[in-house]
């Protein structure tokens, strides 16, 4: 047990003791360090403006992942190298390769933006750089630029290369040194564990606490609620609830695994499924962001928790030393109601692989297609046997206090001829299941007439493959 | 024999960087909320009103001043001159609401305390009671009560009324045109610091810190003299900093005066989009008649506008909507009406392109009906009613339009974007797709410059040389990215012939220029740039005088050459030249001023000269749909515009493309949702959508039109470019249109209301299916009938 964090700022190491664990990483670079290069835009990880990288240590590698500051704890850098826009010029005073990049592009015109782009190109030119637009588009949807329309910023993405800048090792021994092994308990109420037995046992013991995964929800609580959170419990640092196992029926993603780590798993068992993990929030968020947090917080617009229910998904729940294995559909139980004891967690999800004769579509509806909340996201699984709908599980977000099957229409779906007359009754059937609510983001009556249309999506693409019927992501990927 | 002569760096016409960008990617480009304070620096925060429209009947803030960090909490009656900060002097718009709230987020009072966490905590604290009134909310119920913030306008040309009845066709409509919020990606800040003998100097992120320092001087009951207001740089204007930053400008200042501590009040992002103005949302009322080959006779329309609980800039902004409703075109009769409507809600305020964007939509929606109904494409009309040679060339407000460069503008976009071509394409496209339709539209722009206030068309600028020969730039213009300060640089360094890295470029500032109209009506390089070179002229001219004395040579025999200077046979640097000066005690201080020419406006009469000249362009965009959910994206986008000849590609380029894109999200994904409390839902960019990076489509094509020259005499003959290229964006609305149209073989004119979300462009697509097939069926029944 330790009362103080390490991590290094830039190359410099750094070791603040005494700290509140609910400053954000962006107060503490503009207010405590003066650094001011990172802005604050939104301070609710939607606009990109206060995007810094953080290094840190991965299979032996130094990975660099751009990440949003201003909702991120200051005590979950431990052990991390946090780098910001004043760490990427030389010793000399010359403009890093993506800097000068910027700059020859003609990439800013008021300038505040312009950091948290530099600081996502930064990460992508560590990451192998731009390979196509498709590539540059993910890296930079979490940042919003309000003057150059995106052109010119797109083009120096492009031209300013790749490289490592040659710092890994020096950067992969000090990360090493900051780690003593233990889990870091800090003072103002802040516990990291390693385990998670140490993690059950610390929930047991304060079930109040707040988990604290990601911290893309948790964050808004301080920064836009301007709540208080005491004791924060931080699961970024259990290692078995850092762990993806991909196996031949089923692929194990433990609570605290990223979205950009699941990612891909994800995408090559369920095409459609990977592009909206694609089009959540953004590079930065997904970089932070959890499945397990997508579920434990119990959004009725999560985007995962459609699809996961539409394939069966369970949930492993641990309250100290009991687990409890539970179809993640019964885990939401009504609007800001989970299935969840006090000092319970999600500890593993597990999403089966199914046999090929299930279809399996996706869609996320919403007025921007990158970094949008939902206003309506189908997940449709069904299973098609000589012309027949022998089974199906559907289940929408957006439409309901929960996520939640529509169970009206599979009623219809199961057993009858996959036809447009059994399409017809099956869109009917929708208005039995959901009367959704009409809001900012979408009406009642957009929300059910599109709940409809896209079953209508899924006969068509199921019927007729050769139909044009998708305007963004890959379509040969999404065909499958 | 002489060598050739370097070149000189960073005249005009030269793509020249911005000149913070290299600050820009380092992080070392300061904003106001960067400057660095001394400790004690106090944080404001601005308690806002719960009710739309309300009596105070009691306000108790004692528990407020005794929280926590409190120094200090500002009321109504805490304030010592007027409390008011309406930019037009029209005494409606409260610095702190006084006895009753006009606005759900209307600031009641304010907290200064050591931090903003203690100040919004307790603020929390106070004890506000209220007596609710009946608000109006949407521009149709201030019109339908006839309550206006501003009188309304109209503009009269021709005999509309009896040319409408004797037309051969004629069609009614409505459109419905949504706001959009500015979302600069820097939110309103400011920080006043007191000086000596209860003086205060601002910085703050304002388009029109002349603005700003009067009404900190009138809330403060004090002269102007007393107050300073500084601009380096803003992160993005756009509008929503010419009148809206003055606000926070006073209650820091009057925090930093009363206390004797420096003081900052910064919005956060949904402080800020609650508590600022907006573009104005409109409701567009047309009849129009037209004939056979769809040449527009007469048209009657209404602008209402929902201007919220004050004037503002409503009045100019309602009138540049009328004087833009007609765009590109001819109106032989016409009468154009505005009602600047009162609402409960946040007073509306300018945003590139000052009304001048919703009147287009207004006109080009009244082409699309006219195409429609006589199955023609919309190119066709749109280009049949461009105004023309004498006889078709007379706007309503009784301009002579003398340098149109539409026709040929035109012309040359449709060839280079191959609009023919792709027309037939979009058509094979429709003909083999049932769920994806695609959709094209060309519309064209004429945007008039000048402020249409004649006054506000005046600039000033300041220009030391100092001895080492290094320059001093001021001007009253200020930067908030458009690359304003770069262009007029690069005018002073083409002036004197100096490069332009010798020109130190400084914050706008009122104790250096003073008495500066805001930097907007896209006129900011036009005004500044003139201003500026008036003072390098002379500046020049001194150092011209000089040296024809000192070397004994006429005044014709000195030349400015890059970087020195000939005189008869001598030459010698600009710095050895500006030395000799200043020990012949020659004045190296100058100040420039211009006013810009011809523009009158009787507002009586509604005719005049509004405009100096128009900025023209046209644009080309091809877009797809979903018609199952509503979704767009647009695929391809051909830009030709004039900015006359251009003063720095790069900039201008910029500004084209930047434009565009804020006009495409104002067209398409930003939507401003008001709920029935008249709350604003979208104040955040969760539930706030501007365009992505991907939303840029993936074919962008833009050209500056080559032939493009001011006919005035304007800096360099270039032209204004901030505010037009926004408008190009009507195209991808159109092209939306023509899309959801190919469903009513293009017959049927699309039920379609910007913004075109998801959502409407699916309501839309569902209604002109419907018509369709009744249509279909009314053909039926006629032709069993006629059998």
């Amino acid at each position: 047990m330790t009362g103080a964090i390490r991590f290094l700022l830039g190359d410099e190491p750094r070791k603040v003791a005494g700290l509140d664990p609910n400053l954000t990483v962006l107060r503490y670079l503009r207010e405590q360090e003066g650094l001011c290069g990172t802005k604050e835009g939104c301070a609710e990880g939607d606009c990109g403006a206060c995007t810094v990288v953080l290094g840190e240590e991965v299979d032996g590698r130094l990975r660099h992942r751009a990440v949003n500051a201003c909702i991120q704890f200051l005590p979950t850098l431990q052990g991390k190298q946090l780098i910001a826009v004043e760490h990427l010029k030389a010793a000399d005073g010359s403009l890093h390769p993506v800097q000068q990049a910027l700059v020859e592009s003609h990439g800013s015109q008021c300038g505040f933006c312009t950091p948290g782009f530099v600081m996502s190109l930064f990460a992508l030119y560590r990451d192998g750089g731009a390979r196509d637009r498709g590539v540059i588009d993910d890296a930079l949807a979490g940042n919003l630029c309000r003057c150059t329309g995106y052109g010119p910023i797109v083009a120096a993405a492009r031209c300013m290369g790749a490289g490592d800048d040659g710092d890994e090792a020096a950067v992969l021994a000090q990360l090493a040194s900051f780690d003593d092994g233990e889990a870091l308990a800090l003072e103002g109420g802040y516990f990291a564990p390693r385990t998670a037995d140490d993690l059950a046992a610390r929930l047991l013991a304060y079930p109040e606490a707040t988990i604290l995964a990601g911290g893309t929800d948790v964050g808004l609580w301080v920064t836009k609620q301007h709540r208080r959170l005491e004791p924060i419990v931080y699961v970024g640092a259990v290692a078995e609830l850092r762990r993806l196992e991909v196996t031949a029926e089923r692929i194990e993603i433990g609570a605290a695994v990223t979205y950009s780590e699941a990612h891909r798993a994800i995408a090559e068992a369920y095409p459609d499924f990977g592009e909206v993990i694609r089009r959540l929030g953004s590079r930065q968020i997904r970089n932070l962001g959890t499945i397990g947090g997508n579920i434990a917080n119990g959004s009725p617009i999560g985007d995962s928790p459609p699809p996961l229910i539409a394939l069966d998904a369970r949930l492993v729940l641990r309250r100290g030393d009991a687990r409890r294995e539970i179809a993640l559909e019964d885990f939401f139980i009504a609007y800001g109601q989970q299935d969840l004891e006090p000092g319970e967690f999600v500890e593993t999800v597990i999403l089966p692989r199914q046999a090929s004769d299930w279809r399996f579509r996706c869609y996320k509806v919403s007025k921007r297609f990158d970094q949008d909340i939902t206003a309506v996201l189908g997940a449709f699984n069904l299973k098609l046997e000589g012309g027949r709908v022998a089974a199906a599980r559907i289940c929408y977000g957006g439409m309901a206090a929960t996520p939640k099957r529509a169970s009206a229409c599979e009623a219809v779906l199961t057993g009858a001829p996959w036809s447009e007359a059994t399409l017809s009754r099956a869109r009917d059937a929708l208005a039995q299941d959901f009367a959704p609510i009409g809001d900012m983001r979408a009406s009642a009556a957009y929300r059910l007439q599109v709940a409809r249309n896209l079953l209508t999506k899924v006969y068509v693409e199921t019927s007729e493959p050769a139909t044009a019927t998708r305007l963004v992501g890959d379509r040969q990927v999404a065909y499958g | 024999m002489a060598e050739p002569a370097p070149a000189l760096s960073g005249g005009v016409r030269n793509p020249q960087a911005h000149d913070s960008a290299a600050k820009h990617v380092s992080g070392e480009a300061l904003y106001v909320d960067d400057i660095p304070t001394s400790a004690g620096c106090l944080q404001l925060y601005a308690a806002m009103s719960e009710r739309a429209h309300a009596r105070i009947v009691a306000l108790d803030v004692t528990a407020v001043r005794d929280a926590p960090g409190v120094a200090l909490v500002l009321t109504a009656a805490d304030i010592p001159g007027i409390n008011d900060v309406s930019p037009t002097g029209t005494l409606d718009d409260p610095l702190l609401a006084d006895g009753r709230v006009l606005f759900h987020g209307q600031p009641i009072f304010a907290v200064a305390a050591e931090t903003v966490e203690q100040a919004r905590a307790a603020a929390a604290l106070a004890v506000v009671e209220y007596e609710d009134l009946t608000p109006a909310l949407t521009a149709e119920e201030g019109w339908a009560k006839q309550d206006y913030v501003t009188p309304p306008h109209k503009l009269r040309r021709g005999e509309p009324g009896a040319a409408l009845a004797k037309a051969a066709k004629r069609l009614q409509g409505r459109l419905a045109i949504g706001g959009q919020d500015h979302f600069y990606l820097e939110g309103q800040v400011s920080l006043a610091l007191p000086g000596e003998d209860g003086d205060v100097t601002v910085q703050t992120s304002s388009q029109h810190p002349s603005e700003v320092q009067s009404a900190v001087a009138h809330n403060l009951g004090r002269p102007a003299n007393a107050v300073t207001v500084e601009v380096r740089r803003m992160g993005g204007g756009f509008g929503g900093k010419e009148t809206q930053a003055a606000q926070w400008a006073v209650l820091a200042a009057l925090t930093a005066v009363k206390t004797g501590r420096p003081a900052k009040m910064r919005l956060d992002r949904d402080d800020d989009m609650i508590m600022t103005g907006k573009r104005h949302d409109f409701l567009a009322d047309y009849d129009v008649g037209f004939d056979a080959e769809g040449r527009i006779e007469a048209l009657d329309l209404s602008l209402a506008s929902r201007c919220g609980f004050s004037a503002d800039l409503s009045s100019s902004i309602n009138d540049r909507a009328l004087f833009h409703a007609d765009n590109a075109y001819y109106l032989p009769s016409a009468e154009l009406r505005s009602y600047p409507c009162r609402t409960n809600t946040v007073s509306n305020t300018a945003f590139r392109g000052f009304g001048g964007p919703q009147g287009m939509m207004a006109i080009e929606r009244v082409i699309e009906a006219i195409a429609r109904e006589l199955g023609l494409d919309p190119l066709e009309v749109r280009k049949r009613n461009l105004y023309g040679a004498a006889g078709r060339d007379v706007t309503p407000y009784h301009m002579t339009v003398e340098d149109n460069v539409l026709p040929e503008l035109i012309a040359a976009l449709e060839v280079s974007a191959d609009y023919a071509g792709r027309r037939r394409a979009v058509a094979a496209f429709n003909r083999d797709n049932p769920v994806l339709k695609r959709g094209l539209a060309l519309t064209p722009v004429k945007f008039g410059i000048s402020f249409t206030t004649t006054f506000l068309n005046q600039a000033g600028a300041l220009i030391h040389i100092y001895r080492d020969g290094s320059v001093h730039l001021n001007h009253g213009g200020t930067e908030m990215g458009q690359g304003l300060f770069v262009k007029v640089a690069q005018v002073v360094a083409e002036a004197l012939q100096v490069d332009i890295e010798r020109i130190k470029i400084t914050a706008t500032n009122t104790g250096k220029v003073p008495n500066t109209s805001p930097t907007a009506a896209s006129a900011g390089t036009d005004m500044n740039g003139m201003a500026a070179l008036a003072a390098a002229e002379t500046l020049k001219q001194r150092l011209t005088a000089f040296a024809a004395v000192a070397f004994g040579v006429p005044e014709a025999e000195v030349r400015f050459l890059p970087n020195r200077v000939r005189v008869g046979d001598h030459e010698l640097n600009f710095d050895d030249l500006v030395e000799r000066a200043y020990l012949g005690r020659v004045q190296l201080s100058a100040t420039g001023f211009y006013r810009t020419p011809k523009v009158h406006y009787d507002r009586d009469k509604a005719a005049g000269r509004p405009f100096y000249y128009f900025a023209y362009g046209a644009a080309v965009s091809e877009v797809a749909i979903d018609c199952l959910t509503g979704e767009s994206k647009v695929l391809r986008v051909d830009i030709l515009h004039d900015v006359g000849r251009s003063l720095n590609p790069a900039v201008d380029y910029g500004q084209i493309e930047g434009g565009f894109i804020q006009g495409m999200g104002w067209l398409t994904s930003e939507e401003l949702w008001f709920d029935d409390r008249g709350r604003l839902a979208t104040h955040a960019p969760s539930t706030y959508k501007i365009p992505a990076c991907s939303d840029r489509p993936g074919d962008f094509r833009m050209a500056i039109f080559e032939r493009g020259e001011n006919r005035e005499e304007t800096i360099h003959r270039s032209k204004a470019v901030g505010e037009p290229p926004l408008m190009l964006a009507i195209s991808v609305f159109h092209a939306i249109s023509d899309a959801i149209a190919s469903l009513g073989d293009n017959r049927l004119l699309p039920a379609l209301d910007a913004p075109a979300t998801p959502e409407r462009i699916l309501m839309a697509v569902e209604d002109i299916k419907r018509r369709a097939a009744e249509g279909s069926r009314d053909a039926a029944a006629l032709a069993a009938a006629g059998a």
